[in-house]
């Protein structure tokens, strides 16, 4: 579906989202006109579905951030819907995953200290419902974190 | 530190990044100088630190996310510092986090379906500088959430 154009301007775009269509085009090896077909094109078909400003929550005063690994109480059969829509409602929430595996929920969670964090945790976090386990994991460093598609 | 009007223009960006200032400013009642300088000035507070592409994973072929915890057998600053360098260097992780806890190091990788995932883990992974337990959990869906602004 893809052509090898298509590929060089959708590596070149999650390099540097910023970069203008004639930017592109020139580094990608097309002409603007191709550049801004193709792009329209695959924003048409649902392959580039846009671009998000990338937030540093440590300068916005969110210097913590804890991965919540939560297993969840199978036996309840509204376990998952419950939790996630309860879930969405804490403000301090970032991203939630689904897995299978050892893991059924990952919540990442920012706070402005420990003690921002401990009360967060128990007045939102384990008042969430049907938690069996929980597991948290604190960020140290971000090693690498462009989330780039191997294109 | 920010007003209300700083806020607002975080989260229409967060929605949309690529907005001319002219846009933005209309759904603010701000002018497109008086939003500029305010995009400039969360840049140069480093709160605002770029934008990342939105690709449909799925539609792109990559069928399977995966998250890995890995624990490194072989402790100290070398050990880490090998394992940082060789890990970033793999195209299929995109995230990589040294985190306090059950683990050294959280990956996020991307693969074509389980075979081609089986396939990064045993040619890529394990083959890392120290890597000793690992644990992978599939990703089944995903949202991002706007976060306290």
């Amino acid at each position: 579906m893809l052509d090898d154009k298509d590929r060089a301007l959708l590596r070149r775009l999650q390099a540097d989202p910023s970069l203008t269509v004639p930017e592109l085009a020139a580094l990608a090896g097309v002409t603007a006109g191709q550049a801004a077909r193709r792009l329209d094109r695959m924003t048409d078909q649902g392959l580039i579905r846009g671009q998000t400003a990338v937030i540093d929550w440590a300068k916005l005063g969110y210097p913590l951030q804890v991965s919540l690994r939560v297993t969840l109480d199978k036996t309840v059969p509204s376990a998952f819907d419950a939790f996630l829509a309860a879930a969405r409602e804490v403000a301090e929430v970032l991203e939630i995953q689904t897995f299978l595996g050892r893991v059924d929920v990952r919540l990442v969670l920012v706070a402005r200290d420990l003690k921002h964090y401990q009360t967060l945790y128990r007045d939102r976090i384990l008042a969430l419902p049907h938690i069996a386990d929980i597991e948290a994991l604190m960020d140290v460093a971000a090693v690498k974190s462009d989330e780039r598609l191997p294109l | 530190m920010l007003d209300e009007t700083d806020r607002a223009l975080l989260t229409l960006l967060v929605a949309d990044a690529g907005q001319s200032a002219s846009a933005l400013g209309r759904q603010l009642g701000l002018s497109q100088p008086a939003t500029w300088r305010r995009i400039k000035r969360l840049q140069e507070a480093g709160i605002l630190t770029g934008r990342r592409l939105l690709l449909d994973a799925e539609k792109l072929g990559f069928g399977v996310t995966v998250f890995l915890g890995i624990k490194l057998a072989t402790k100290g600053r070398v050990g880490m510092e090998d394992f940082e360098r060789a890990v970033g260097g793999i195209p299929e992780v995109q995230v990589v986090t040294h985190v306090l806890g059950l683990y050294d190091y959280r990956l996020r990788v991307v693969a074509r379906d389980l075979a081609d995932f089986e396939r990064v883990l045993r040619r890529r992974i394990m083959t890392l500088p120290g890597v000793g337990n690992v644990e992978a959990n599939v990703m089944l869906s995903e949202e991002r959430r706007p976060g306290p602004l």
